[in-house]
């Protein structure tokens, strides 16, 4: 459905996409993540025709949509504060799209009852933009979005300004009714968690270059680079060096999944590849700290400073958590440790 | 951008220099020592330092009266507070000859302060601040109310709690805030005072003149080309000057401050000082603005026989004392169509110079220009009526522009006037409209000149009514410009007032009066219905 063949842009010296190649396959949908600054925002301005690329051709339906103006070009666009239009109601914001295509009257109101029922607001044609809550504003952008049945459909920050609550929530009603609809999607978020729940497929981006593609899974099983890992949340990551089935570190020998190609490296280490062991047993720690994170675990991170080497993140059930301040030991296990390539 | 720049060249600058080359040029050559002589003669001096310093201290009295004003209008609500925010306006575009007669009626001999306790004030300075006070209080309350009430009260509150007390909390957080639109409003006060016509030339006496009544003295009554001349460059580039400084404030205004929508920041009224200050403000509009007003209507009744129309039924029958050779009723329906065709030009007019400005610079040389520009936009306000006026009369006489003899020359200039009020009306609007709204609409399927109309138009639609609004008032009252080139067979409003004011007798008397409440009334009905339009008093002045 689209394809980036080496799509640049630069603002004033800085290239905020950077020879960028990304194909989004017909009802797949695409989730963008990096931290803010990375380009994401940039990459959906440069497929919806509102930022003209500096090299590169963008590709719709396999044809060169490069140079088309937005208005022609059939996508869809939510965007990140939704950019309601305050003079119009609910109605006259959904039905906008759908009107610029001379859709008959009869019909557009038709398809406009249907998509408000979809995103879980019937009945909400005659009111006006300024009197919804976030959550409400941002299902309005959707229907909005919906309407003219774009062949993809970009959202950009969807769900950014909601609670968390109902962001978690709507995610997986997206997810849904996106797998429903068929739509071919491309979101960008900097949250993980709304991406791998939305994407079949993620794309990590960095300063303007994709870091790393795959499905959520792989790239949380194996990120591809250090950025990626930190970016996931991962920090225990060390230099070391394979030999078989153990790999010098600063923290130790230490074992690693077999087949792990030998040489030196970045090694990281999952908070939940650590337990917790009698001193003299394993690595030596001190708990520096102890955060209970709550959720269906009720999980508890611990900071640990090692003898030797770097601190440590390990994460264990709250009815094993030692205290802060008191002295452990850490085995590792091999499961948990991945090579990073570079 | 280029009907704007030919407009103003052709109806303004062009004008302008003719009537300073007929004063400075005898064919061939040009007289600059003139220009030495009349500046170092010391009645024009004198003229210069009078015409200053009461600008000076017109801007700190209204300043000073008009700030707490801008306060209540901006943080309270009380009821019938858009009815009076109309009235506080009304001065403002009245015809500052009607403002001059109607203190008169108050201050003068005879006047109701004469009557009721023997006080004079009609050759003292004071009546001639009074009056600027009164035509001037809107514009501060406009100009700071409307940046003040959407102040987010929540910075303020920020300091309270990080220690500041009530007062500092003011001093530190708001009044920064304000200061550029404050300095902005004085400026602007400064210049309308500094060429301030028709009040000092009713209120005056012959004692005070500033450089307009001056420039007037010498063109019309003495016609001293030259001098006046000399006297217009002057104050050209006094007005230069002054322009350039509102500009900077006015730009350092467009630091990011914290805004909200204005109805979320005013309520009522709630501790007993709070109440105390309403009734102050209240009490000094009920003097200062109602008072000449109420004035004015009162003089329209009296008569001889008491109380009674009489004056406004005469003003149905073309009087046998030759003033008018057409029945002075017959000016209201001129008035109104003259305002309503230079209402429409200044919205063409003012509609392209706003959309040109909107433009962002690509550059810095295109910004500069822009801001040129922009200022330009604003040079009609403070040159002096009578030169523009005067130099339509010379300069547009003979083909390939002999627009002398059409009805179209009242209009056309009057429009000049109404053009500023159209472009700093428009721009903030257009400034404010969110580039991603017409994003929003081309990626729904909207080409470029469809967002225009879907998303633009309707935000700015209330905008273009208020300006056509204030165009449509102030055309309405122009004067110094109007005087010279209305036909006397057809004569306006505010030139009609004038025509009576400068015949003896209680009867012209009273039929100016007449006239000029009927103009304050239609002042004030245009100016009720920008009330209902506008939801956000955000004018930029």
């Amino acid at each position: 459905m689209l394809r980036l063949d080496g799509v640049t842009v630069s603002f004033g010296g800085v290239r905020a996409l950077d020879a960028v190649d990304l194909e989004v396959a017909d009802h797949e949908t695409v989730c963008v993540l990096g931290p803010s600054g990375s380009g994401k925002s940039t990459l959906l301005r440069v497929v919806a025709g509102l930022q003209q690329p500096d090299a590169g051709r963008v590709w719709l339906a396999g044809w060169d949509r490069t140079h088309v103006p937005p208005h022609k070009r059939g996508v869809g666009l939510m965007f990140q504060d939704h950019q309601l239009f305050p003079q119009r109601d609910v109605e006259g914001n959904v039905a906008f799209g759908l009107r610029m295509r001379h859709a008959a009257r009869a019909e557009s109101a038709e398809r406009v009852t249907e998509l408000l029922e979809m995103v879980g607001l019937p009945s909400a044609h005659r009111r006006a933009v300024a009197t919804l809550s976030g959550g409400e504003q941002q299902r309005v952008a959707l229907a909005r979005a919906l309407a003219p049945q774009p062949d993809l459909l970009m959202l950009d920050e969807p769900l950014g300004q909601l609670d968390r609550v109902l962001r978690e929530r709507l995610v997986v009603e997206l997810r849904a009714l996106f797998d429903r609809l068929g739509s071919t999607v491309l979101a960008v978020t900097h949250d993980q968690g709304e991406a791998f729940v939305l994407a079949d497929r993620v794309v990590v981006m960095n300063e303007g270059r994709i870091a790393q593609a795959g499905t959520p899974l792989e790239v949380w099983q194996k990120p591809a680079s250090e950025f990626v890992a930190r970016f996931l949340g991962f920090d225990n990551i060390v230099e070391a060096t394979v030999h078989g089935d153990s790999a010098d570190t600063p923290w130790g020998k230490i074992p690693v999944p077999e087949g792990t190609q030998a040489g030196p490296c970045k090694l990281l280490v999952r908070p939940t590849g650590l337990r917790t062991t009698s001193v003299e047993d394993g690595l030596p720690c001190t708990v520096e700290a102890r955060t209970f994170r709550g959720g269906d675990a009720a999980a508890v991170t611990l900071l640990l400073q090692p003898r030797h080497g770097p601190r440590l993140e390990a994460s264990c059930a709250l009815r094993e958590a030692p205290e802060a301040g008191t002295s452990i030991g850490v085995a590792f296990d091999e499961k948990e440790v991945v090579r990073i390539s570079t | 951008m280029v009907v704007p720049v030919v407009f103003f060249g052709v109806l303004f600058a062009y004008p302008v220099t003719a009537i300073v080359g007929r004063g400075l040029r005898t064919p061939g050559q040009w007289h600059l020592g003139r220009a030495g002589q009349v500046l170092t003669d010391p009645d024009v001096l004198d003229v210069l330092w009078f015409t200053v310093w009461q600008a000076a201290a017109s801007t700190v009295c209204t300043l000073a009266i008009a700030l707490p004003g801008a306060y209540v209008f901006a943080r309270f609500d009380f009821p019938g507070k858009q009815l009076l925010r109309a009235v506080v306006t009304v001065p403002f575009v009245l015809p500052t000859v009607v403002v001059g007669s109607a203190f008169l009626a108050l201050l003068g001999r005879g006047g109701a302060l004469d009557e009721w306790f023997g006080v004079r004030l009609d050759t003292s300075v004071w009546a001639i601040l009074l009056a600027h006070v009164f035509i001037n209080y809107a514009v501060v309350v406009r100009t700071v109310g409307g940046l003040w009430s959407q102040l987010d009260p929540r910075q303020e509150e920020a300091a309270r709690v990080l220690g500041a007390g009530r007062l500092a909390a003011w001093a530190r957080v708001t009044l920064p805030a304000l200061a550029p639109s404050i300095a902005a409003a004085g400026l602007i006060v400064f210049l309308f005072t500094f060429t301030s016509f028709g009040v000092i030339q009713v209120l005056g006496g012959p004692r005070f003149a500033t450089l307009e009544v001056e420039v007037y003295r010498q063109t019309a009554a003495l016609l001293d080309l030259p001098t006046a001349a000399v006297l217009t460059l002057l104050q050209f580039a006094a007005v230069t000057v002054l322009l350039a400084a509102h500009a900077r404030t006015v730009r350092k205004r467009r630091a990011s401050l914290s805004m909200v929508p204005a109805a979320q920041t005013a309520r009522r009224p709630q501790s007993g000082g709070q109440w105390a200050l309403l009734a102050g403000v209240l009490g000094v509009v009920a003097l200062l603005i109602l008072v000449p007003l109420g004035i004015l209507v009162e003089r329209s009744l009296d008569s001889p026989h008491g109380y009674g129309l009489q004056h406004f039924r005469a003003l149905g029958s073309a009087d046998s004392s030759g003033t008018f050779t057409v029945a002075p009723a017959a000016a209201i329906g001129n008035s109104l169509a003259y305002a309503a065709v230079a209402t429409l030009i200044a919205l063409f007019v003012g509609g392209l110079a706003a959309a040109a400005l909107t433009v962002r610079g690509a550059g810095r040389v295109t910004e500069r220009l822009v801001r040129g520009f922009d200022s330009m936009l604003m040079l009609p306000l403070g040159t002096s009526a009578v030169t523009v006026g005067f130099g339509f009369l010379i300069a547009l006489d003979e083909p390939p522009l002999d627009l002398r003899a059409t009805w179209i020359i009242v209009p056309l200039a009057q429009s000049l006037v109404g053009i500023p009020f159209v472009v700093r009306t428009m721009l903030p609007v257009l400034r404010a409209v969110d580039v991603r709204l017409r994003e929003a609409a081309a990626v729904l399927g909207a080409s470029p000149f469809r967002a225009w109309r879907e998303v633009d138009l309707p935000l700015v639609r209330r905008a273009v009514l208020v300006a056509a609004g204030f165009a449509f008032a102030v055309s309405l009252g122009e004067f110094g410009a109007t005087v010279f080139i209305a036909r006397p067979d057809a004569p306006t409003l505010p030139v009609a007032v004038a025509r009576f004011l400068g015949r003896a007798g209680e009867v012209n008397y009273g039929q100016a009066m007449a006239m000029s409440t009927i103009l304050m009334l239609v002042c004030t009905c245009t100016l009720l219905a920008l009330e209902r339009i506008r939801t956000d008093s955000s004018g930029e002045f």
